[in-house]
Order: C-alpha cells, then structure tokens, then sequence
C-alpha cells in the first residue's frame, strides 16, 4: 500500500504520518507531530509557570485546549484550590473557552469522550498517563507532562518517536458477567506492565468490532498499564454513530494497511473465558476471578468508579445487581460517576437512589478514590475491591493497603457479599 | 549538561512507579523544594533526608511507570540528582525527566552492577556506565541527538525559548 519498504502501515503510522506530514514513518523515528487536541487537568496548573518561562504569550489554538478539572472537586485541600485558580485566572487571560468547570465538570477523559473533543485520525495529548482512553475512537492519544503541555500550547506541536505496534486480535464472544475490563485484565497479566513500553496497541477482531464505545474507552483506557504509548482501535460505523452528533471538528479516519508490519501479533479467544482480577500489588497480576473468591478474601471498601469504570452502562449495569440487596455490613461502597452528565443521568433513571437505599455512598463526579490524593484513603490493613485501573504500592494511601481490580459488576458483587465474589452468582 | 557524570549511588529495585516516587497525596504541592522532602517515601524512605546534589539513582525495570506526574522528576531535580540510569524506564517518566534537563539513561543490565554507596561514571556520548568500586562497567546505545540537544540547552523550556526568540527574530527583521 504505502512506501514503508515494500509493506503496509499500521494504525499508529497511519496518525503520527498524517500529524507530521509525512507519506511514511517507521518505527523508531522521531517526528514533529501537529496536535489535534491538547487536555490538561489539574497537572496542568504546572504548565503556566514554564509556559511564562518558555517566553511564550498566546496559545496556539485556544479552540484546540479542554481543561477539565476531576482529582480534587470540589477542592477539598488548600493545595488544590490553588491549582483550581491558576487554571481559571490561565484560562481567562487566554481566552480558552472549553474549560470544564464545577458543576460541568468529570473525569477529564470521559469529558473529551462524549464531547467529541478526540476524532478518527487525531494527535491527541493530555496531562494525565490514561489520554490513551481516547486511541478508542482511532486517534494517537499519549499522556505527557506539564513542561511538554507548556510547549505545545506554545508551539502546537511535540516531538515524537513513531512507536512499534503490537496487534491484538480478539476472537470469540464474552460470556455473561464477563466484560471489556476482564479482557483487558487477561491481557495485561499476558503482557505484563513493561511488554509495551514505548509501543502502540492496536486492538482489532470480531470480539472489538462487536464491543460498544464505552467497553473500547475501558480496553484502551488500561493499555497504560502496559506500559503503551498509545493503545487504539480502527474507527468504525460504532465509532461514527458515537460520534454523529458531537463530534467537535472534521474527522480522517484512518484504517492500518492489511499488509501492516507488526512488532507482534497476539490472538485471544475469549470464548470460554472466567471474569479476571489483578491482585496486589501490580495491575499485571491477573488471576480468574474463581481462584480469588474460593480464598474468601474479606473486603473494607468496594469502589465502582474511575475513567476506566464509572460510564452509564457501568452503572447500571451494577445498579442492575445492587437492586433488591444490601451494601455488606462493615463494607464502605463509594460510587463514583465518571461526569456530571452521567451523574445526571443516573439521577433520572433511579440509579443513585438504588445505591444510596442499598447503604453505598453516591458522590459527584471526580477521580474519588481510584488515586489516594482525596477521598476513600484506605487504612493500612485494609482491602479494597476496585472497577479502577491501578493497584501499585500506596495507590489508595498506605502502602501496605490491598487493592483488587475487577469489573463493576464484580465490585457489586463484593460489596453484597462482603468479600471478594464473581458476578455471576448473582445472575440468576 | 556534562559528557561525563559522576556521582554516588542510591540503587531502587524494579518497577518503582510514580507512586512510590511521589504519592497521591503530595500532588497538590507546586513547590520543588517542599515536593523533595517526599521523594522515594514509599520506595527508598531514607534517600529524602541523605541524598545530597550529584547524586546518581540507578534503579531496575521500569523506573517511572504510572502516572504523568511531573512531580516526580521535579522532586528528583531539586535535590540536584546527576542523572537517573536504570535497566529500562517508563515511557512519561522519560519524557519529563529529559524535558526538565536531568539526564535520564537506558542502559540495560546497569541494576546488577551497583550498590548503593558505589560511585558511578557515567559518559554520556560515549554511551558508558561503570562502577567505579568494582570497575564493572555497560554500554547503552546514546541519547539520540535531539535529546542530547535538549539535555544541552537545560531542557524543553530554554528550548523553546530559544525557537520563540528567533521566530520574533525574524518577524521583526
């Protein structure tokens, strides 16, 4: 197809050729990438001082620039209420519009998604490592820090080196109680947290094609964890219906060439397949979930929450299960919707009410529990069972605090029961 | 940024993740020099207090791995580290620590060679890291030279600085 010596150019290729200019990269090169969309949460209070240093005086493209603010809102710190005002007083001076504030507020991942913030084709970048959850609607979508956002909001560009691409090809259907955050947990315990440093992952078969966004945002979402530049999925007609109405700018979609040339390629049929769980102390940790329920590993906090977890069909997929039971005596349930506007959807379909009668607690959207800086800090001999995506040493506060990652429904599950359980005991 | 760095170790295992680096709860401090007094908490908790300027940390796999946080090279700047090896990094990590001008190194194998206490030459050009107690010595393949460029000028600020003042140069002549 293309002139990438005599084969085929993968999805990521595809994008970062598209973002340089180029008719061709290859693994390994470094390029000058046009930016598409630039995110910063609270991280980003960080970019003005060097923005300022940089000599810089107007951004690029304040049409291009989303704030969205979730680890600490309401500030609930002086620290953070600091941050929350640089970011407002930056935002004034620079006339950037799309500042997503609170009461319009959520985690700034699912705000770019269901905006339409991140189109097909896209170089999308963000102060935050889980950007990746954007490569869903396939886009290049990478976490970079606040000195790198200070240049390019100043330039609108950064450099990059074009990553090898490993393809995932999924096969099979999802058994019920088995879902999009068990395929990637198996994943990850077959990839480990290094197997993709630096690479892109390109997710693809008739297992993805079938998947709704939001299973998409929590597979790529958790390619993080392994390490990835960026994880990705070839757009789509799911991919445009999603996008029909609120796309923000004009797409190019781009599709990898059939004669691509794979760093690896790794098949997996999920026929059959168990629920999954990453015990402590790494993501990577992967075990079926049936192991872990016959040790009747007892559980302080359950938390359905984060940009990995926390979308509607999250939560009513665990209201589903929570209806008619009772949060655990001596379990704290923390639900967390992953925005305002999912927040208020799950007010008009009854969902908050399900949890709060069953004992758990609702709370505004934000980043809650899932990283130890705000609220649900677990104490040191603690456990706590977790839709999020990390459970590394002091991720939760203390680090000797254990934290399982697991789907929603196996969250749910858990808080019923008081120790660790699989979703399916329930379906009956 | 200096071709030859020298320096005592402090060694970390693998996959020490930002995290360990920099906690949850201190990511609300914008100040460096109050971010240094946390660094290595979890990890390494005496490094904080006993670490001194030209220090090197050679950690195993992974170093870095986890959040964007910034505030984990900042913290490792400001107490003036010389340069951070490790067997391999995580990709932000790597990113930021360039980006700030602390010379962040790759070099394969380079865990095992080192104690904590030991003294490090790092040649940056030449692409070398030996101990200098045991004389045990791995080659990593260098920088590539547009990084080695941004470790030269102290980082992606002075940069861009750069870039910014000759592009209004030239507008205004």
């Amino acid at each position: 197809m293309s002139g990438n010596g005599g084969h085929g150019a993968t999805l990521a290729e595809k994008v970062l050729s598209r973002a340089s200019g180029l008719d061709t990269v290859v693994p390994g090169q470094i390029v000058e990438g046009r930016v598409d969309l630039a995110m910063m949460h609270e991280q980003g209070a960080q970019t003005v001082g060097p923005f300022h240093d940089m000599g810089a005086t107007e951004v690029w493209d304040p049409e291009r620039v989303v704030i969205a603010i979730d680890h600490w809102v309401p500030a609930s710190t002086e620290g953070a209420a600091v941050l929350h005002r640089i970011l407002r007083k930056f935002a004034a001076e620079q006339h950037l519009p799309h500042f997503y504030d609170v009461g319009n507020h959520g985690i700034c991942h699912q705000i770019l998604a269901e905006h339409g913030w991140v189109v097909p084709g896209d170089l999308a970048v963000g102060t935050d490592s889980h950007t990746n959850m954007l490569g869903a609607m396939g886009a290049v979508a990478a976490g970079i820090g606040p000195t790198e956002m200070a240049a390019v909001l100043a330039l609108g560009r950064l450099w990059l080196k074009v990553p090898p691409t490993i393809r995932v090809n999924v096969h099979g259907e999802l058994g019920p109680g088995v879902t999009a955050k068990d395929l990637v947990l198996r994943l990850l315990g077959e990839v480990k947290t290094t197997g993709a440093t630096y690479k892109s992952v390109e997710y693809g078969g008739p297992t993805i094609d079938a998947l709704s966004m939001p299973q998409r945002f929590t597979i790529c979402n958790m390619t993080t964890e392994m390490g990835a530049k960026c994880g990705m999925v070839a757009p789509d007609q799911t991919t445009y219906d999603y996008l029909a109405k609120i796309a923000k700018h004009p797409m190019h979609p781009l599709q990898p060439d059939k004669d691509a040339r794979y760093e690896r390629t790794i098949d997996i049929d999920v026929n059959g397949m168990d629920p999954m769980i990453a015990c402590p102390y790494s993501p990577d940790n992967v075990r079926p979930l049936t192991e872990v329920v016959r040790e009747h590993v007892k559980v302080d906090q359950a938390f359905l929450g984060s940009c990995t977890n926390a979308r509607i069909e999250d939560m009513r997929e665990g209201a589903a299960l929570m209806r008619g039971h009772k949060v655990h005596a001596g379990v704290r349930f923390i639900v967390s919707p992953a925005s305002t506007s999912i927040y208020n959807q799950c007010l008009q379909e009854g969902i908050i009410e399900v949890f709060t009668e069953a004992g758990a607690v609702f709370t505004n959207s934000s980043c809650s529990a899932c990283f130890g800086g705000n609220m649900g800090i677990l104490a040191p001999d603690e456990v706590c069972i977790s839709s999020s995506n990390r459970n590394f040493p002091g991720r939760m506060g203390p680090k000797e605090a254990r934290i399982y990652l697991v789907s929603p429904a196996a969250v749910v599950a858990s808080a019923i029961n008081g120790e660790i359980s699989d979703p399916r005991e329930f379906s009956s | 940024m200096k071709d030859v760095i020298e320096g005592r170790v402090w060694t970390l295992g693998d996959d020490v993740d930002t995290d360990q680096i920099i906690g949850g709860k201190y990511l609300t401090i914008i100040d460096p020099n109050e971010l240094k007094k946390h660094v290595f908490e979890i990890a390494l908790p005496e490094f904080a207090k006993g670490a001194l300027a030209g220090d090197i940390v050679v950690a195993g796999i992974n170093f870095g791995s986890g959040s964007s946080r910034e505030h984990a090279p900042q913290a490792l700047r400001a107490i003036g580290v010389g340069a951070v090896v490790a067997d391999s990094f995580a990709r932000i990590f790597f990113r930021n620590a360039i980006n700030l001008g602390l010379p962040t190194i790759e070099a394969p194998g380079v865990r095992k060679l080192f104690e904590t206490g030991d003294t490090a030459r790092i040649e940056m050009r030449a692409g070398k890291v030996a101990n200098a107690r045991t004389g045990a010595a791995v080659t990593f393949p260098p920088l590539p030279h547009h990084l080695l460029e941004l470790l030269e000028v102290g980082g992606l600020v002075e940069k861009v600085r750069k870039e910014l003042e000759a592009r209004a140069g030239k507008a205004t002549a």
